[in-house]
Protein backbone atom coordinates (compact mmCIF):
# COMPACT_ATOMS: atom_id res chain seq x y z
CA UNK A 1 0.00 0.00 0.00
CA UNK A 2 1.56 3.21 -0.93
CA UNK A 3 1.99 6.02 1.36
CA UNK A 4 -1.01 8.34 1.14
CA UNK A 5 -0.78 11.79 0.10
CA UNK A 6 -2.49 13.91 2.63
CA UNK A 7 -3.10 13.77 6.56
CA UNK A 8 -0.26 12.09 8.57
CA UNK A 9 -2.32 12.57 11.47
CA UNK A 10 -5.50 10.55 10.26
CA UNK A 11 -2.85 7.64 9.19
CA UNK A 12 -1.29 7.16 12.64
CA UNK A 13 -4.74 6.95 14.32
CA UNK A 14 -6.14 3.45 15.33
CA UNK A 15 -9.30 2.00 16.54
CA UNK A 16 -10.41 0.72 19.98
CA UNK A 17 -8.96 -2.52 19.14
CA UNK A 18 -5.49 -1.32 19.89
CA UNK A 19 -6.64 -0.51 23.42
CA UNK A 20 -7.77 -3.97 24.10
CA UNK A 21 -4.61 -4.40 26.11
CA UNK A 22 -4.79 -1.43 28.21
CA UNK A 23 -8.48 -1.31 28.83
CA UNK A 24 -8.02 -4.98 30.08
CA UNK A 25 -5.57 -3.94 32.48
CA UNK A 26 -7.93 -1.21 33.68
CA UNK A 27 -11.13 -3.10 33.75
CA UNK A 28 -9.81 -6.69 33.92
CA UNK A 29 -12.85 -7.42 31.20
CA UNK A 30 -12.25 -7.55 27.47
CA UNK A 31 -13.70 -4.53 25.95
CA UNK A 32 -13.14 -4.27 22.49
CA UNK A 33 -16.45 -5.58 21.88
CA UNK A 34 -18.49 -3.96 24.71
CA UNK A 35 -21.20 -1.54 23.40
CA UNK A 36 -20.90 2.03 24.04
CA UNK A 37 -22.81 5.17 22.85
CA UNK A 38 -21.15 8.48 22.19
CA UNK A 39 -22.79 11.23 24.67
CA UNK A 40 -22.14 13.97 22.23
CA UNK A 41 -24.03 12.48 18.89
CA UNK A 42 -25.87 9.58 20.37
CA UNK A 43 -23.93 6.92 17.82
CA UNK A 44 -23.57 3.44 19.02
CA UNK A 45 -21.24 0.90 18.63
CA UNK A 46 -18.37 -1.76 19.78
CA UNK A 47 -15.26 -0.07 21.59
CA UNK A 48 -13.20 -1.85 18.90
CA UNK A 49 -14.71 1.11 16.22
CA UNK A 50 -13.99 3.55 18.32
CA UNK A 51 -11.00 6.34 16.47
CA UNK A 52 -7.89 5.98 18.45
CA UNK A 53 -5.08 8.48 19.04
CA UNK A 54 -2.33 6.72 20.92
CA UNK A 55 0.51 8.48 20.34
CA UNK A 56 -0.24 10.91 22.38
CA UNK A 57 0.60 11.53 26.42
CA UNK A 58 -2.27 9.47 26.83
CA UNK A 59 -4.97 7.28 24.79
CA UNK A 60 -8.12 9.10 23.34
CA UNK A 61 -10.37 6.70 22.26
CA UNK A 62 -12.96 9.43 19.76
CA UNK A 63 -16.56 8.63 18.35
CA UNK A 64 -16.37 7.86 14.34
CA UNK A 65 -19.46 9.59 13.88
CA UNK A 66 -19.09 13.41 15.27
CA UNK A 67 -14.89 13.14 16.46
CA UNK A 68 -16.07 13.98 19.86
CA UNK A 69 -13.96 12.41 22.84
CA UNK A 70 -15.55 9.58 24.20
CA UNK A 71 -12.62 8.05 26.73
CA UNK A 72 -9.57 9.19 27.13
CA UNK A 73 -7.00 7.49 29.96
CA UNK A 74 -3.75 8.53 31.38
CA UNK A 75 -1.11 6.05 32.81
CA UNK A 76 1.45 7.67 35.33
CA UNK A 77 3.69 6.32 37.39
CA UNK A 78 1.47 5.39 39.70
CA UNK A 79 -1.87 5.75 38.98
CA UNK A 80 -4.51 5.51 36.04
CA UNK A 81 -6.65 8.55 35.11
CA UNK A 82 -9.76 8.04 33.42
CA UNK A 83 -12.59 10.13 32.04
CA UNK A 84 -15.72 8.48 30.23
CA UNK A 85 -17.55 11.45 30.22
CA UNK A 86 -18.06 11.15 26.89
CA UNK A 87 -19.60 7.81 26.85
CA UNK A 88 -23.36 7.56 27.96
CA UNK A 89 -22.01 4.64 29.46
CA UNK A 90 -19.32 1.95 29.80
CA UNK A 91 -20.54 -2.19 30.27
CA UNK A 92 -17.95 -4.15 31.90
CA UNK A 93 -18.30 -7.83 31.95
CA UNK A 94 -18.58 -9.88 35.18
CA UNK B 1 4.49 -14.27 37.54
CA UNK B 2 8.10 -15.24 38.79
CA UNK B 3 10.81 -12.32 38.17
CA UNK B 4 11.06 -9.88 35.19
CA UNK B 5 12.43 -10.81 31.91
CA UNK B 6 15.50 -8.92 30.75
CA UNK B 7 14.93 -9.26 27.03
CA UNK B 8 18.15 -10.24 25.82
CA UNK B 9 20.38 -7.52 23.68
CA UNK B 10 17.73 -4.91 24.20
CA UNK B 11 18.38 -1.52 24.84
CA UNK B 12 15.53 0.31 24.21
CA UNK B 13 16.56 4.59 22.51
CA UNK B 14 19.81 5.89 23.73
CA UNK B 15 20.38 9.66 25.20
CA UNK B 16 23.72 10.52 23.31
CA UNK B 17 26.08 11.48 26.28
CA UNK B 18 27.83 14.28 24.16
CA UNK B 19 24.46 15.72 24.20
CA UNK B 20 23.85 15.31 27.73
CA UNK B 21 23.50 18.82 29.06
CA UNK B 22 21.38 19.64 26.98
CA UNK B 23 18.93 17.33 27.32
CA UNK B 24 16.54 17.22 30.40
CA UNK B 25 16.39 14.09 32.34
CA UNK B 26 14.48 10.50 31.33
CA UNK B 27 14.12 11.86 27.56
CA UNK B 28 15.95 10.50 24.68
CA UNK B 29 16.89 12.57 21.17
CA UNK B 30 15.32 12.15 18.12
CA UNK B 31 16.39 13.19 14.83
CA UNK B 32 13.23 13.01 12.97
CA UNK B 33 9.63 14.60 14.22
CA UNK B 34 7.20 12.85 15.70
CA UNK B 35 3.58 13.26 15.63
CA UNK B 36 1.50 12.85 18.40
CA UNK B 37 -2.04 14.02 18.67
CA UNK B 38 -5.06 13.44 20.79
CA UNK B 39 -7.62 14.18 17.97
CA UNK B 40 -8.03 14.30 13.93
CA UNK B 41 -6.40 17.17 12.53
CA UNK B 42 -8.61 19.98 12.16
CA UNK B 43 -8.95 21.88 8.93
CA UNK B 44 -9.35 25.46 9.03
CA UNK B 45 -9.65 27.62 5.57
CA UNK B 46 -6.89 30.28 6.17
CA UNK B 47 -9.67 33.15 5.36
CA UNK B 48 -11.98 31.99 8.13
CA UNK B 49 -8.52 31.71 10.78
CA UNK B 50 -8.66 34.28 13.63
CA UNK B 51 -6.75 34.55 16.74
CA UNK B 52 -8.19 35.92 19.61
CA UNK B 53 -6.76 37.02 22.63
CA UNK B 54 -10.07 37.59 25.58
CA UNK B 55 -11.29 36.95 28.64
CA UNK B 56 -10.08 39.46 31.52
CA UNK B 57 -8.81 41.84 29.28
CA UNK B 58 -10.41 45.70 28.80
CA UNK B 59 -10.99 45.00 24.66
CA UNK B 60 -11.17 41.23 23.14
CA UNK B 61 -8.44 41.75 19.99
CA UNK B 62 -8.56 39.08 17.13
CA UNK B 63 -5.87 39.06 13.98
CA UNK B 64 -7.30 37.56 10.97
CA UNK B 65 -4.44 35.30 8.83
CA UNK B 66 -3.37 38.51 6.49
CA UNK B 67 -3.34 40.30 9.68
CA UNK B 68 -1.16 38.10 11.50
CA UNK B 69 1.41 37.87 9.16
CA UNK B 70 1.81 41.33 9.24
CA UNK B 71 2.89 41.44 12.79
CA UNK B 72 6.51 41.90 13.38
CA UNK B 73 7.96 37.61 13.57
CA UNK B 74 11.30 36.36 13.71
CA UNK B 75 13.26 33.52 13.87
CA UNK B 76 13.62 31.04 16.85
CA UNK B 77 16.09 28.30 17.72
CA UNK B 78 14.78 26.26 20.55
CA UNK B 79 15.06 23.00 22.33
CA UNK B 80 11.86 21.06 22.84
CA UNK B 81 10.67 18.00 25.07
CA UNK B 82 8.22 16.03 24.42
CA UNK B 83 6.60 14.33 27.77
CA UNK B 84 6.71 11.09 25.71
CA UNK B 85 10.18 11.56 26.64
CA UNK B 86 11.78 12.78 23.10
CA UNK B 87 13.29 15.67 22.75
CA UNK B 88 14.60 17.72 19.95
CA UNK B 89 17.57 20.14 19.38
CA UNK B 90 17.92 23.60 18.01
CA UNK B 91 14.98 23.41 15.93
CA UNK B 92 14.09 26.30 13.91
CA UNK B 93 11.06 28.34 13.81
CA UNK B 94 9.69 31.60 12.56
CA UNK B 95 6.60 33.58 14.41
CA UNK B 96 5.21 35.92 16.17
CA UNK B 97 6.80 36.58 20.01
CA UNK B 98 3.53 36.32 22.37
CA UNK B 99 4.41 39.75 23.86
CA UNK B 100 4.01 41.49 20.20
CA UNK B 101 0.48 40.11 21.32
CA UNK B 102 -0.20 40.65 24.47
CA UNK B 103 0.99 44.13 24.25
CA UNK B 104 -1.89 44.86 21.96
CA UNK B 105 -4.49 44.27 24.86
CA UNK B 106 -5.12 45.86 28.37
CA UNK B 107 -4.74 43.23 31.00
CA UNK B 108 -7.32 42.92 33.92
CA UNK B 109 -5.46 43.83 37.05
CA UNK B 110 -7.09 40.36 38.61
CA UNK B 111 -5.67 38.48 34.81
CA UNK B 112 -3.25 35.64 36.53
CA UNK B 113 -3.43 32.64 33.93
CA UNK B 114 -4.06 31.90 30.12
CA UNK B 115 -6.07 29.00 28.78
CA UNK B 116 -4.70 28.39 25.35
CA UNK B 117 -7.17 26.90 23.08
CA UNK B 118 -7.05 24.84 19.89
CA UNK B 119 -9.11 24.69 16.93
CA UNK B 120 -10.51 21.11 17.18
CA UNK B 121 -11.02 21.57 21.17
CA UNK B 122 -7.89 21.01 22.64
CA UNK B 123 -6.56 23.58 26.02
CA UNK B 124 -3.80 23.94 27.64
CA UNK B 125 -2.99 26.54 30.65
CA UNK B 126 -0.24 28.55 31.70
CA UNK B 127 0.76 31.30 34.08
CA UNK B 128 1.41 34.25 32.38
CA UNK B 129 4.89 34.76 33.41
CA UNK B 130 5.82 31.81 31.61
CA UNK B 131 4.87 32.96 28.64
CA UNK B 132 6.04 36.83 28.03
CA UNK B 133 9.51 38.31 28.18
CA UNK B 134 10.09 36.37 24.75
CA UNK B 135 9.63 32.71 26.03
CA UNK B 136 7.10 31.75 24.44
CA UNK B 137 5.42 32.52 20.29
CA UNK B 138 3.24 31.56 17.91
CA UNK B 139 5.24 30.21 15.21
CA UNK B 140 3.47 29.42 11.54
CA UNK B 141 6.95 28.19 9.67
CA UNK B 142 9.03 25.17 11.02
CA UNK B 143 12.28 24.36 9.62
CA UNK B 144 11.92 26.92 6.82
CA UNK B 145 8.37 25.70 5.65
CA UNK B 146 5.65 26.35 6.90
CA UNK B 147 4.07 24.20 9.49
CA UNK B 148 2.10 21.20 8.14
CA UNK B 149 -1.60 20.72 9.52
CA UNK B 150 0.09 17.55 11.50
CA UNK B 151 2.40 19.71 13.29
CA UNK B 152 0.00 22.50 14.39
CA UNK B 153 -0.73 24.62 11.06
CA UNK B 154 -1.38 26.99 10.25
CA UNK B 155 0.15 27.93 13.63
CA UNK B 156 0.65 26.59 16.85
CA UNK B 157 2.17 28.25 20.47
CA UNK B 158 5.52 27.46 20.87
CA UNK B 159 6.44 27.82 24.51
CA UNK B 160 10.23 25.54 24.77
CA UNK B 161 10.81 25.71 28.07
CA UNK B 162 7.78 23.46 29.26
CA UNK B 163 6.68 20.20 28.25
CA UNK B 164 5.53 20.37 24.09
CA UNK B 165 1.85 19.24 25.39
CA UNK B 166 2.13 22.93 26.38
CA UNK B 167 2.76 24.29 22.78
CA UNK B 168 -0.80 23.85 21.40
CA UNK B 169 -1.22 22.70 17.94
CA UNK B 170 -3.84 24.41 15.71
CA UNK B 171 -4.29 27.39 18.04
CA UNK B 172 -7.11 29.85 17.75
CA UNK B 173 -6.74 31.91 21.15
CA UNK B 174 -5.78 32.54 24.66
CA UNK B 175 -8.60 33.35 26.97
CA UNK B 176 -6.99 35.34 30.40
CA UNK B 177 -8.64 33.86 33.92
CA UNK B 178 -7.88 34.97 37.64
CA UNK B 179 -7.68 31.19 38.65
CA UNK B 180 -6.03 28.48 36.84
CA UNK B 181 -8.39 26.44 34.51
CA UNK B 182 -6.66 23.07 33.95
CA UNK B 183 -6.56 22.24 30.15
CA UNK B 184 -7.25 18.58 28.26
CA UNK B 185 -4.35 16.50 30.15
CA UNK B 186 -3.71 18.75 33.23
CA UNK B 187 -7.25 17.50 34.20
CA UNK B 188 -6.48 13.69 33.66
CA UNK B 189 -2.88 13.63 35.94
CA UNK B 190 -0.63 15.80 33.99
CA UNK B 191 1.66 18.38 35.62
CA UNK B 192 0.30 22.11 35.59
CA UNK B 193 2.79 23.24 34.85
CA UNK B 194 5.66 20.98 33.34
CA UNK B 195 9.12 21.72 33.73
CA UNK B 196 10.94 19.19 32.02
CA UNK B 197 14.45 19.97 34.13
CA UNK B 198 12.28 19.30 36.78
CA UNK B 199 10.89 16.32 35.40
CA UNK B 200 7.12 17.63 35.92
CA UNK B 201 5.58 15.04 34.04
CA UNK B 202 2.37 13.80 36.08
CA UNK B 203 0.43 16.27 38.97
CA UNK B 204 2.40 14.11 41.58
CA UNK B 205 6.09 15.13 40.61
CA UNK C 1 -16.17 -13.88 32.50
CA UNK C 2 -12.49 -13.60 31.41
CA UNK C 3 -10.00 -15.26 32.51
CA UNK C 4 -7.19 -12.69 33.85
CA UNK C 5 -4.80 -12.09 31.19
CA UNK C 6 -0.96 -12.32 32.54
CA UNK C 7 2.33 -11.67 31.17
CA UNK C 8 3.67 -15.02 30.20
CA UNK C 9 7.37 -16.06 29.05
CA UNK C 10 7.49 -17.57 25.96
CA UNK C 11 9.73 -19.15 23.85
CA UNK C 12 10.52 -18.64 20.38
CA UNK C 13 10.55 -22.31 18.96
CA UNK C 14 10.90 -21.15 15.45
CA UNK C 15 11.36 -17.96 13.10
CA UNK C 16 10.95 -17.71 9.59
CA UNK C 17 11.42 -15.52 6.63
CA UNK C 18 8.60 -14.96 4.94
CA UNK C 19 9.64 -11.96 2.79
CA UNK C 20 12.26 -9.75 3.18
CA UNK C 21 11.09 -7.51 5.37
CA UNK C 22 8.57 -9.94 7.20
CA UNK C 23 9.06 -12.87 9.83
CA UNK C 24 6.93 -15.33 11.54
CA UNK C 25 7.53 -16.11 14.90
CA UNK C 26 6.44 -19.18 16.47
CA UNK C 27 6.22 -18.59 20.22
CA UNK C 28 5.65 -21.49 22.42
CA UNK C 29 3.24 -20.39 25.50
CA UNK C 30 3.27 -21.99 29.39
CA UNK C 31 -0.13 -20.99 29.11
CA UNK C 32 -1.46 -20.79 26.14
CA UNK C 33 -5.16 -20.14 26.68
CA UNK C 34 -7.16 -20.85 22.89
CA UNK C 35 -8.04 -17.14 20.75
CA UNK C 36 -10.03 -16.63 18.32
CA UNK C 37 -8.89 -15.27 14.79
CA UNK C 38 -8.16 -11.77 14.84
CA UNK C 39 -7.21 -11.69 18.05
CA UNK C 40 -3.75 -10.33 19.10
CA UNK C 41 -0.79 -10.54 21.85
CA UNK C 42 1.76 -7.90 23.37
CA UNK C 43 5.06 -8.39 23.66
CA UNK C 44 6.86 -6.48 25.99
CA UNK C 45 10.46 -6.28 26.18
CA UNK C 46 12.96 -4.78 29.09
CA UNK C 47 16.15 -3.26 29.02
CA UNK C 48 18.65 -4.47 31.73
CA UNK C 49 17.83 -0.79 33.09
CA UNK C 50 14.52 -1.33 33.59
CA UNK C 51 13.48 0.53 30.52
CA UNK C 52 10.37 -1.08 28.98
CA UNK C 53 8.14 -1.00 25.70
CA UNK C 54 5.80 -2.81 24.07
CA UNK C 55 3.59 -3.81 20.67
CA UNK C 56 0.64 -5.28 19.80
CA UNK C 57 0.71 -8.22 17.00
CA UNK C 58 -1.81 -10.05 15.51
CA UNK C 59 -2.28 -13.91 15.84
CA UNK C 60 -1.49 -15.52 12.96
CA UNK C 61 -1.57 -18.93 13.45
CA UNK C 62 -5.40 -20.71 13.78
CA UNK C 63 -6.61 -22.08 17.64
CA UNK C 64 -6.22 -25.38 16.40
CA UNK C 65 -2.69 -25.27 16.77
CA UNK C 66 -2.22 -25.63 20.51
CA UNK C 67 0.44 -24.44 22.20
CA UNK C 68 1.86 -22.14 20.29
CA UNK C 69 1.10 -18.70 18.85
CA UNK C 70 2.16 -17.52 15.04
CA UNK C 71 3.02 -13.78 14.73
CA UNK C 72 3.90 -12.02 11.35
CA UNK C 73 5.85 -8.94 12.33
CA UNK C 74 7.22 -6.80 9.67
CA UNK C 75 10.51 -4.94 9.94
CA UNK C 76 9.69 -1.04 9.68
CA UNK C 77 12.69 0.88 9.53
CA UNK C 78 13.95 3.02 12.64
CA UNK C 79 11.14 1.18 14.72
CA UNK C 80 12.14 0.76 18.35
CA UNK C 81 10.63 -3.32 18.57
CA UNK C 82 10.40 -4.45 15.07
CA UNK C 83 14.04 -3.89 13.89
CA UNK C 84 14.87 -5.79 17.68
CA UNK C 85 12.81 -9.01 16.41
CA UNK C 86 14.31 -9.15 12.92
CA UNK C 87 18.16 -8.58 13.90
CA UNK C 88 18.48 -9.88 17.34
CA UNK C 89 16.00 -12.07 18.24
CA UNK C 90 17.09 -15.84 18.06
CA UNK C 91 15.20 -19.37 18.54
CA UNK C 92 15.36 -20.22 21.86
CA UNK C 93 14.91 -17.04 22.92
CA UNK C 94 12.31 -15.73 25.83
CA UNK C 95 9.80 -13.18 25.32
CA UNK C 96 7.58 -11.27 27.48
CA UNK C 97 3.37 -11.89 25.97
CA UNK C 98 0.47 -10.57 26.91
CA UNK C 99 -3.10 -12.06 25.45
CA UNK C 100 -5.12 -13.24 23.45
CA UNK C 101 -6.34 -9.58 23.13
CA UNK C 102 -9.79 -8.86 21.25
CA UNK C 103 -13.40 -9.59 20.90
CA UNK C 104 -14.60 -7.48 18.22
CA UNK C 105 -12.53 -8.52 15.74
CA UNK C 106 -12.83 -11.37 15.46
CA UNK C 107 -14.25 -14.55 13.26
CA UNK C 108 -14.65 -17.66 13.39
CA UNK C 109 -16.74 -20.74 11.39
CA UNK C 110 -19.86 -20.02 14.39
CA UNK C 111 -20.41 -16.58 13.50
CA UNK C 112 -20.59 -17.89 9.51
CA UNK C 113 -20.29 -16.26 6.32
CA UNK C 114 -19.63 -15.54 3.32
CA UNK C 115 -16.47 -14.13 4.69
CA UNK C 116 -15.00 -11.11 2.47
CA UNK C 117 -11.36 -10.07 3.98
CA UNK C 118 -9.82 -6.81 3.00
CA UNK C 119 -6.10 -6.84 4.21
CA UNK C 120 -3.39 -4.12 2.70
CA UNK C 121 -0.04 -5.17 3.78
CA UNK C 122 0.62 -6.82 6.85
CA UNK C 123 -3.30 -6.12 7.52
CA UNK C 124 -3.30 -9.93 6.14
CA UNK C 125 -1.69 -11.45 9.26
CA UNK C 126 -5.31 -11.22 11.73
CA UNK C 127 -7.40 -12.94 8.07
CA UNK C 128 -4.63 -15.55 7.56
CA UNK C 129 -5.82 -16.67 11.01
CA UNK C 130 -8.95 -16.24 10.20
CA UNK C 131 -8.74 -18.75 6.38
CA UNK C 132 -6.27 -21.03 8.57
CA UNK C 133 -8.82 -21.39 10.93
CA UNK C 134 -11.81 -21.85 8.60
CA UNK C 135 -9.79 -24.80 6.79
CA UNK C 136 -8.59 -26.51 9.86
CA UNK C 137 -12.80 -26.56 11.22
CA UNK C 138 -13.05 -28.05 7.71
CA UNK C 139 -15.73 -25.25 7.12
CA UNK C 140 -16.43 -24.77 3.34
CA UNK C 141 -17.86 -21.06 3.72
CA UNK C 142 -17.16 -19.07 0.86
CA UNK C 143 -14.45 -17.09 1.56
CA UNK C 144 -12.73 -14.65 -0.93
CA UNK C 145 -9.47 -12.34 0.41
CA UNK C 146 -8.65 -9.24 -1.62
CA UNK C 147 -5.04 -8.59 -0.29
CA UNK C 148 -3.58 -4.82 -1.75
CA UNK C 149 0.46 -5.42 -1.82
CA UNK C 150 2.89 -2.89 -2.99
CA UNK C 151 4.88 -5.40 -5.00
CA UNK C 152 5.00 -9.06 -5.31
CA UNK C 153 8.05 -8.95 -2.74
CA UNK C 154 5.62 -8.00 -0.09
CA UNK C 155 3.24 -11.10 -0.31
CA UNK C 156 2.59 -13.05 3.20
CA UNK C 157 2.06 -16.73 3.07
CA UNK C 158 2.33 -16.77 -0.64
CA UNK C 159 2.73 -20.40 -1.47
CA UNK C 160 0.08 -21.81 1.14
CA UNK C 161 -2.32 -19.21 -0.34
CA UNK C 162 -1.75 -20.70 -4.15
CA UNK C 163 -1.97 -24.20 -2.32
CA UNK C 164 -5.37 -23.63 -1.15
CA UNK C 165 -6.68 -21.56 -4.28
CA UNK C 166 -5.30 -24.86 -5.92
CA UNK C 167 -6.81 -27.60 -4.33
CA UNK C 168 -10.38 -26.14 -4.34
CA UNK C 169 -11.06 -25.31 -0.05
CA UNK C 170 -13.10 -22.69 -1.32
CA UNK C 171 -10.84 -19.97 -0.52
CA UNK C 172 -10.40 -17.82 -3.76
CA UNK C 173 -7.20 -14.87 -3.15
CA UNK C 174 -7.65 -11.77 -5.39
CA UNK C 175 -4.45 -9.54 -5.21
CA UNK C 176 -3.87 -5.77 -6.21
CA UNK C 177 -0.36 -4.61 -6.75
CA UNK C 178 -0.28 -0.76 -6.00
CA UNK C 179 3.44 -0.10 -7.22
CA UNK C 180 4.94 -2.95 -9.17
CA UNK C 181 3.13 -5.86 -10.44
CA UNK C 182 4.67 -9.41 -11.41
CA UNK C 183 5.66 -9.79 -15.13
CA UNK C 184 2.58 -11.15 -17.82
CA UNK C 185 -0.22 -9.97 -14.56
CA UNK C 186 -3.36 -9.08 -15.63
CA UNK C 187 -4.97 -8.22 -12.80
CA UNK C 188 -5.85 -5.28 -10.62
CA UNK C 189 -2.90 -2.93 -10.21
CA UNK C 190 -4.33 0.04 -8.04
CA UNK C 191 -5.57 0.94 -4.46
CA UNK C 192 -8.72 -0.84 -3.49
CA UNK C 193 -11.48 1.54 -5.12
CA UNK C 194 -15.60 0.80 -4.62
CA UNK C 195 -15.43 -0.92 -8.48
CA UNK C 196 -12.71 -3.38 -7.02
CA UNK C 197 -14.95 -4.09 -3.90
CA UNK C 198 -18.16 -4.36 -6.31
CA UNK C 199 -16.53 -6.50 -8.67
CA UNK C 200 -15.74 -8.93 -5.89
CA UNK C 201 -19.00 -8.76 -3.93
CA UNK C 202 -20.90 -8.94 -6.66
CA UNK C 203 -19.56 -12.13 -7.22
CA UNK C 204 -20.57 -13.36 -3.89
CA UNK C 205 -23.72 -14.97 -2.13
CA UNK C 206 -25.70 -12.32 0.49
CA UNK C 207 -25.09 -12.03 3.87
CA UNK C 208 -21.22 -10.72 3.45
CA UNK C 209 -19.04 -10.70 6.58
CA UNK C 210 -16.65 -8.11 5.40
CA UNK C 211 -13.45 -7.66 7.41
CA UNK C 212 -11.09 -5.35 6.90
CA UNK C 213 -7.58 -4.60 7.92
CA UNK C 214 -4.56 -2.86 7.06
CA UNK C 215 -3.49 0.84 6.78
CA UNK C 216 -5.96 3.12 8.29
CA UNK C 217 -6.24 5.42 5.06
CA UNK C 218 -7.14 2.29 3.16
CA UNK C 219 -9.27 0.56 6.03
CA UNK C 220 -11.46 3.18 6.38
CA UNK C 221 -11.86 3.70 2.35
CA UNK C 222 -12.59 0.45 1.69
CA UNK C 223 -15.14 0.70 4.65
CA UNK C 224 -16.82 3.56 3.36
CA UNK C 225 -16.96 1.69 -0.23
CA UNK C 226 -18.39 -1.23 1.31
CA UNK C 227 -21.04 1.07 2.75
CA UNK C 228 -21.90 2.73 -0.46
CA UNK C 229 -22.29 -0.85 -2.21
CA UNK C 230 -25.25 -1.47 0.36
CA UNK C 231 -23.37 -3.25 3.44
CA UNK C 232 -25.09 -2.80 6.36
CA UNK C 233 -22.35 -0.38 8.79
CA UNK C 234 -22.58 -3.44 11.62
CA UNK C 235 -21.88 -6.27 9.89
CA UNK C 236 -18.28 -4.28 8.41
CA UNK C 237 -15.60 -5.09 10.78
CA UNK C 238 -12.39 -3.01 10.74
CA UNK C 239 -8.82 -2.82 12.51
CA UNK C 240 -6.68 -0.48 11.65
CA UNK C 241 -2.91 -0.87 11.68
CA UNK C 242 -1.61 2.65 11.25
CA UNK C 243 0.68 4.05 8.96
CA UNK C 244 2.21 1.92 6.38
CA UNK C 245 5.20 0.69 7.41
CA UNK C 246 8.02 2.04 4.79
Amino acid sequence: MDEQDGDVNRALMLDGNAAGGMLYDLFTAEMTAAPTECASCGRTGEIGTLLAFTQAPGLVLRCPSCENTVVRIVRTGEFTYLDARGAVYLRIAR
Amino acid sequence: MGERLVSRGFFGRRRQPEQAGRIPPGQYLVDDWPVLSAGPTPRTRLDQWRFTIEGLVRQPVSWSWEEFLKLPSKTYVVDISCATKWTKLDMKWQGVSVDTLIQAVQLDPRAAFITAYSYGGYTTNLPIPDLVNDQAFIAYQADGKPLTPEHGGPARLVVPHLYFWKSAKWIQGFRLEEREQLGFWETLGYHRRGDPWKEERYSGD
Amino acid sequence: MADALRWQIGTVAEIEQETPRAKTFTIALPEWMAHRAGMHYDIRLTAPDGYQTQRSYSIASEPERQGIVELTVERIEGGEVSPYLHDVVQKGDQLELRGPIGGYFIWDIALGGPLLLVGGGSGVVPLMAMIRHRVAARSSIQTRLLYSVRSPDDVLYTNELQMLQDHGEGVEVVYTYTRQAPAGWTGYRRRIDRSMLKDITSQMEAGLRPYVCGPTLLVEAAANNLLELGIAAERIRTERFGPTGT
